[in-house]
């Protein structure tokens, strides 16, 4: 019975130690995580003293995190949604949208499909099943499999919106749970098609170039096309925080920014904004 | 003295443990079908949207089906939904800009609202759908009303695509039979290789080999999900592609194959226990009149055991049922509505795993994944009730 008390004891006082140390809270996408990790782990050698816990889960848990107050930052690989703007407003909120990193999407393909380039059309026609044959979009005679994220990412709203135009993915496309799962497909799949952070990108699959003009100018994805704003598929990545408690977190925001915050963006693989 | 109090408060510890565990697991079934019956009062459409036509537009009602035909351009009139004979104009509020220029929308587009009524009313084959915001305050145009989604809608419509804009689409049924197949086919895998496992443990096996088999079996059931998955990702996916020479690995027999292999050491332990309850009397019985020792393991134990033995099966069933992280890896995840093993598919822990992180908090999306996690919930009871029922017959 004692230890039980005492265990108890040890118990409560880690938990009150841990909520009074806690400093700045960070948490949402799981896509802005380890960017959000290198620099809270930066910050804080730096300023001694300073605590930041980041966590992940995903944009939604981020954002309903922030609604219901239970973190200060909430990373997002997408813009809210109206009815987490409407929740956000009704809970008295006034949200400060800052863009942190920018993150280009790459199309890859596995490294023997001689196909090189597709538009935009062409990818919308693979991603809604309408395209299902390679020798369609001027390669092999091969069935296309199309790997996708999870309906519930940032990455799956993004090219919904911006690839297919707002159009709904076919219901023969494969949904993998990490960019990774489609990187290792993709490349053990001949006729494989997916999607993945330029970070991501490996030598075992191939990276496509892509035309959004009808095909008059084929883009590839590098760091450079995308700072410069010439590959299309490149999408900004979010921190969300209540405007009241904006001198709490600005340090931490200003520092994400800064030349040297930027410089460590590079460093885990997105593009600095700046 | 002190020893009797030490006594009761051991025994109010442990009453009481047993009390809260109880409420907590009712809580927690409570939590489920609280937030899952919202599914059902809420309107499809996605919150703070309006969704209106032209005021002559004599259609009233659409499906959440015709609405998903119509916004990704495959219904391209309004006769074949059964109205007039003219091509169907979608607007969205971002094309306002090539309707009306910036001085008419306002600095702050104030005006934005009193611009969207204009062109509903002035376009007859228009279908839009923009925030409540924006809705201005006599509006020229008809609002549609969708019908809420209704139980029997969410288990018979074949699209599982709850983040579709404008109107989320909730049909479970291609996830619940993906699931009970994929499980069944584990099982049919499983069972003859853990019976005649559990066979060999219980009557084959001398005890040294026992001794160290066991613990084999049992470290089966140790190993983490995810690294059965990833063996699977990279090993058996590959191998099925090849062997049934498909476009894709990822496939519901590969998630069977893998599921059946973490199902067995449940399988093994259970029909071993099952086996080893057979009086020894009966078996001796049987021995003495003649018969070989094969014969009296399959004439005599089998039958004696037999409810055992299925209590394991349907154990193991409940194991494959439930597991989420293989089924992520392996089986594809596509919303295919198929009874073929060799296409990808989707279950419905998987679905809930992979997407519950993003969902918005008491959204649409986020109350379809909690009917999900009923509709597995009562699966998984069904399977635990029969398995009572055939322990208590067993007793008689």
């Amino acid at each position: 019975m004692k230890k039980i008390l005492s265990l108890g004891l040890i118990a409560t006082s880690m938990v009150v130690a841990f909520a009074q140390t806690a400093g700045i809270k960070v948490k949402g996408s799981d896509t802005v995580l380890p960017l959000s990790q290198k620099e809270a782990e930066v910050y804080m050698k730096e300023h001694k003293g300073a605590s930041i816990t980041v966590i992940g889960g995903g944009s939604g848990v981020g954002i309903a995190a922030l609604i219901d107050g239970s973190t200060d930052i909430a990373m997002s690989s997408r813009s809210l949604k109206m009815d987490e703007k409407m929740k956000l407003k009704d809970a008295g909120k006034d949200i400060k949208e800052v863009e942190v990193a920018l993150d280009a999407l790459s199309i890859i393909v596995n490294p023997s499909n001689p196909v090189k380039q597709l538009t935009r059309e062409q990818l919308e026609g693979i991603y809604t099943g309408k395209i299902t044959n390679w020798k369609e979009v001027g390669g092999a005679d091969l069935a296309i499999v199309a790997y996708s994220r999870e309906s519930s990412s940032g990455t799956y709203e993004f090219i919904k919106d911006h690839v297919l135009q707002k159009k709904n993915f076919g219901t023969s496309i494969l949904n993998m749970p990490a960019t990774g799962a489609i990187v290792q497909s993709v490349a053990q799949t001949k006729g494989a098609i997916g999607y993945i952070g330029l970070a991501y990108m490996e030598k075992t699959v191939k990276a496509i170039n892509v035309s959004f003009d009808g095909g008059k100018t084929f883009i590839k994805p590098s760091v450079a096309t995308a700072k410069n704003k010439t590959y299309p598929i490149t999408r900004p990545l979010f921190y969300f925080y209540d405007k009241k408690i904006e001198n709490q977190v600005a340090p931490l925001v200003n520092f994400v920014l800064s030349k040297e915050g930027q410089k460590l963006v590079a460093d885990v693989g997105y593009i600095a904004i700046k | 003295m002190l020893k009797k109090i030490i006594n009761k408060i051991i025994e109010g510890f442990i009453k009481t443990s047993g009390w809260v565990s109880s409420i907590i697991v009712l809580l927690i079934i409570i939590f489920l079908f609280k937030e899952a019956t919202g599914l059902f009062t809420k309107s499809p459409l996605e919150e703070g949207y309006v969704l209106v036509v032209n005021k002559k537009n004599p259609i009233d009602k659409l499906s959440p089906d015709q609405l998903k035909n119509v916004f990704d351009r495959d219904s391209t009139s309004w006769k074949t939904l059964g109205g007039m004979n003219a091509p169907i104009e979608i607007f969205t509020v971002e094309d306002i800009s090539t309707f009306y220029n910036d001085s008419m929308i306002g600095a702050n587009m104030e005006n934005l609202p009193w611009c969207i009524n204009d062109h509903i009313a002035k376009t007859e084959n228009v279908i839009s759908y923009f925030p409540e915001k924006y809705l201005p305050k006599n509006f020229e145009g008809k609002i549609m009303h969708l019908d809420n989604v209704s139980v029997y809608q969410f288990l018979k419509n074949k699209i599982w695509l709850p983040s579709a804009r404008p109107v989320a689409q909730v049909g479970a049924l291609p996830l619940i039979i993906s699931t009970l197949l994929v499980s069944l086919v584990a099982i049919l895998i499983a069972l003859p290789i853990g019976l005649a496992a559990a066979i060999y443990l219980a009557e084959v096996a001398d005890s040294r080999i026992r001794t160290f088999l066991k613990p084999v079996i049992e470290l089966l059931a140790g190993i983490p999900s995810v690294v059965y998955g990833f063996f699977g990702l990279v090993i058996i996916v590959p191998f099925i592609q090849k062997i049934f020479s498909l476009p894709v690995g990822e496939t519901g027999l590969t998630g069977s194959i893998i599921l059946a292999i973490m199902a067995l050491p449940t399988i093994i332990t259970v029909a071993e226990d099952a086996l080893r309850t057979v009086p020894k009397a009966m078996k001796e019985a049987s021995l003495a009149l003649g018969a070989t020792h094969w014969q009296t393991i399959y004439k005599v134990m089998i039958p004696y055991a037999s409810s055992g033995i299925t209590a394991a099966a349907i154990l193991g069933i409940g194991r494959a049922v439930g597991e989420t992280m293989v089924a992520l890896m392996v089986t594809g995840n596509a919303n295919n509505f198929t009874f073929s093993l060799l296409k990808p598919i989707r279950t419905i822990p998987a679905t809930i795993a992979a997407e519950l992180g993003e969902a918005s908090y008491g959204g649409m999306h986020f109350k379809a994944l909690f009917a999900l996690g009923c509709i597995l919930f009562l699966i998984t009871l069904v399977i635990n009730v029969y398995v009572e029922y055939l322990s208590g017959k067993k007793t008689k």
